[in-house]
């Protein structure tokens, strides 16, 4: 299998979790692109989250640590109360600087700094959530040409985040979560 | 208008900080610190990129300042409540044994750490023996540390974080509250020192049984930790712990050999040789 897309990162708040379930459960056998999830959680450490992903994808599932190389096969798990930068020399390096949107780590944050680093060969993806974070990653990233995406408000949990994207900037895509799952299957051959 | 720093201002900016003001940048992680500048040239959003870099070279007050600004200094006592349950229950037993404690804590930020390390070193019975320095890269944030004086509306957090951690004694006998500010009390303060000190650049001070240093290495680059943790090394007795953030670690460091990480998962490793 082979792709021209170097990461996909993902964005969600409340309501996410089952969404991203859903979209990562049915990605082909072994797919190729590594998996960035940047979650508003407020979940114990170690929490349930790693071993239900790993259960239900057959992802490796890897809460980040700081210098962390960006590998196919890894679901990557931005911890609690750090935001994740992407390195030139794709790696990851943690920052606990201050909280943005009220979140750390952000979704606009991550997501921005991805773009900078991926440029055209990032997909970001926002779902479901109930404030407005990721709407300024998403028009970031589009800026520095990566692909867009995000969930259909009539199907997310919580809309609001969705919106606030959608009124910040025109995304590439607005799906639901099969065509989520459909669109990412088709970035491989 | 410009709004974004390319990369390549940033490392003019590096060059202009260490050529001009001693200042090494070089080796920090180049997302964060490129963060970092955006944020300071947005907050002067009418200068070009030239007037900004002219302002820094031209003007050390502002230079000052925007280093304070550059250096990421969130921080919160008693944080992360099990690592210091930790600190309470295994490593101070260990230092009681010791007639003088030497602490440093390493990158302190505003000071909120050290505050919380003297409380519990209070209600161990080991404060009137130890002292605890508390040093920064920011002169302004150790300005602030030094006061001992932070805001009220935090007190409820840090009053929880105290309990998870294994305090039960009444957290706010510890301070008194003023205008929405909280003073904390000078039976602490007097025990610690607070000064400016410069990882990258400055030399060792002192030796210590325990040194903190809790997310400062994820803003250098492999190279520039190792040369810290060297630092840290030599600064440390042997048999000494060293404290780092939830998402360090010495693993495949310069230091792994020498050391021993005795309490399980928490980020506290022990200096055997």
């Amino acid at each position: 299998m082979t792709t021209d897309t170097g990461l996909i990162a993902i964005g969600g708040s409340a309501g996410s979790l089952q969404a991203i379930l859903k979209i990562l459960e049915y990605l082909k056998p072994n797919y190729p692109i590594p998996v960035l999830l940047v979650l508003h959680r407020a979940f114990a450490n170690p929490s349930p989250l790693e071993e239900l992903l790993r259960v239900k994808t057959g992802f490796k599932v890897k809460e980040i640590e700081e210098k962390d190389k960006i590998e196919p096969g890894y679901i990557y798990v931005c911890p609690p109360n750090y935001h994740v930068l992407t390195e030139a020399n794709e790696t990851f390096s943690l920052d606990d600087s201050e909280k943005v949107n009220f979140s750390r780590p952000s979704i606009d944050v991550v997501f921005k700094s991805a773009s900078d680093v991926f440029k055209d060969k990032l997909v970001c993806i926002l779902l479901s959530g109930s404030n407005a974070d990721g709407a300024e990653g998403i028009f970031y990233a589009k800026r520095n040409k990566s692909i867009t995406v995000i969930q259909d408000p009539a199907e997310a949990q919580m809309p609001v985040m969705p919106r606030a994207a959608i009124r910040r900037s025109k995304a590439d895509h607005v799906l639901n979560t099969d065509e989520i799952t459909g669109f990412l299957n088709s970035l491989i051959i | 208008m410009k709004t974004t720093v390319s990369d390549e201002e940033v490392e003019v900016l590096q060059q202009d900080f260490l050529e001009h003001y001693g200042y090494d940048f070089t080796e920090y992680s180049k997302a964060s610190f490129r963060r970092r500048i955006q944020r300071l040239f947005s907050m002067n959003g009418s200068f070009s990129f030239s007037e900004f870099r002219k302002r820094l070279l031209s003007d050390p007050n502002y230079f000052y300042e925007a280093v304070a600004e550059i250096s990421v200094n969130v921080t919160e006592m008693f944080r992360d409540a099990e690592f210091y349950k930790a600190i309470r229950e295994e490593v101070i037993p260990v230092l009681a044994t010791y007639p003088h404690i030497r602490i440093w804590h390493a990158g302190c930020a505003t000071g909120e750490e050290v505050y919380s390390l003297a409380i519990i070193l209070k209600e161990t019975g080991l404060l009137h023996k130890s002292l605890l320095y508390g040093t920064d890269i920011n002169h302004r944030a150790v300005d602030k540390a030094r006061t001992g004086i932070f805001p009220a509306a935090n007190m409820q957090q840090y009053s929880k974080n105290y309990q998870e951690a294994g305090g039960s004694e009444d957290f706010s006998s510890y301070y008194t509250t003023n205008y929405g500010m909280v003073k904390f009390s000078d039976q602490l303060s007097e025990k610690i020192i607070f000064s400016t000190h410069n990882l990258v650049s400055d030399f060792s001070f002192n030796s210590f049984q325990l040194i903190f240093c809790r997310n400062v290495l994820i803003y250098f680059e492999k190279d520039l930790q190792a040369k810290v943790l060297r630092l840290i090394d030599n600064s440390l007795e042997l048999l000494g712990f060293l404290a780092l953030g939830t998402k360090e670690s010495l693993r495949f460091s310069v230091l792994d050999p020498k050391y021993k990480q005795p309490f399980g998962r928490q980020k506290i490793w022990r200096k055997i040789k």
